[in-house]
């Protein structure tokens, strides 16, 4: 069986564009396909990963044209449906920077982070990104 | 119970999440597990007994260990410490990973 | 103590980032112990090991390309295998192949190799503790 693992994801739209993904989402999900066992919490700037309706239309540079631009929201769908990856959100944090609860795709789950270091203690690993 | 060591590389001018970390730190003694709180990098700015951190101030005598890189510390020129934050080498961070202690970076 | 195997991955690009000069010491620290370091380098730090890094002059400070001897990162990753070797350890090296292959840094220091995810997560699983070191 392999080890549980916690990811604290606080970094947020770093190179998202570029990569067409954010890379630890995408890393965790590749994971996950080698039988790895994560869960996500979102901190930070990372909360606004879970606010549906996100998205900048692809770049277009001179006559270049990106034509996957990439999708938080439905990337963190994704994770929590099509990869079973528990995705936690932190309640405060949404809180600080005006987001409501209704704004959030379906399936997050919502987390104090008074809870949060009570809630390391049930995995094996806990990563922070 | 795993025990923590908490590497922190931003400091709390440049970062607000810095807070979040020392706090981080404080939740899980109180939560009644040990924790190490590593200083490097940009971190160590917090840790002049000069440095206006109240955050810092308030996690020593909370229980949490706090040490600082030596490297660090000499790289940018800062010889006094906030009493409460005691020098460490590198080496540290292979000891509590040879101890199997979490170890995070922030 | 006895020997035990880590995994470290590292995120950051040569020359951008402190995290990285931290990192080689936690490295180097762990190969004079003896102990096995499975590294996944991914994003920029794929190109740690990108074996055509040349160093180069200072012009500012008036120094030429010996009196410079700018550090290049390959040569720290080189040197870090034979520091695990010489104290009975090993380094298992891996770069992530997306990432090189988008970054075009293909050719990498011998006995560093291409890899994936599917060798973070043998890495994890086999460790006895796992250093992550992200980027901002």
């Amino acid at each position: 069986m392999a080890k549980k693992t916690l990811n604290i994801v606080e970094s947020a739209y770093r190179a998202v564009i570029e990569e067409q993904d954010d890379t630890i989402l995408w890393l965790l999900a590749a994971m996950r396909g080698a039988g790895a066992e994560h869960t996500v919490v979102l901190r930070g700037n990372a909360v606004n990963y879970a606010v549906a309706g996100q998205g900048a239309p692809g770049l277009t540079i001179g006559g270049w044209t990106q034509t996957q631009a990439p999708r938080m929201d439905n990337d963190v769908i994704d994770l929590i449906k099509k990869h079973k990856i528990p995705v936690f959100v932190i309640e405060e944090d949404l809180a600080a920077r005006g987001i409501e609860r209704g704004e959030l795709i379906p399936g997050v789950e919502l987390l104090s982070s008074k809870m949060l270091p009570r809630h390391m203690a049930e995995y094996e690993l806990v990563s922070h990104w | 119970m795993a025990e923590y060591l908490l590497i922190e590389s931003r400091d709390p001018f440049e970062s607000n999440e810095v807070g979040y970390y020392y706090n981080l730190a404080h939740g899980l003694v109180e939560a009644g597990i040990k924790v190490t709180l590593l200083l490097i990098q940009n971190a160590v700015f917090a840790a002049r007994p000069s440095a206006q951190i109240p955050q810092l101030r308030l996690l020593v005598g909370s229980g949490v260990k706090i040490l600082a890189d030596d490297f660090s510390l000499q790289e940018r020129g800062i010889t006094k410490l906030l009493d409460g934050v005691q020098i460490a080498p590198i080496e540290i961070v292979v000891d509590h990973l040879e101890a199997g202690h979490r170890t995070l970076w922030h | 103590m006895s020997q035990k195997t880590f995994a470290v991955t590292l995120m950051d690009a040569p020359y951008e980032s402190e995290n990285l000069t931290t990192a080689f010491r936690i490295l180097d620290a762990m190969a004079r112990r003896g102990h096995n370091i499975n590294v996944f380098a991914f994003e920029g730090a794929s190109g740690l090991a990108f074996a055509k890094q040349a160093p180069h002059p200072n012009p500012v400070h008036g120094k030429n390309l010996a009196e410079e001897n700018h550090p290049t990162t390959k040569d720290q990753v080189a040197a870090l295998l034979a520091l695990a070797v010489k104290n009975g350890g090993k380094v298992d090296w891996v770069n992530c192949g997306m990432c090189v292959d988008e970054r075009g840094v293909g050719e990498f220091v011998t006995d560093t190799r291409r890899g994936s995810p599917a060798d973070f997560h043998s890495f994890c699983e086999a460790s006895d503790n796992v250093l992550v070191i992200p980027t901002k």
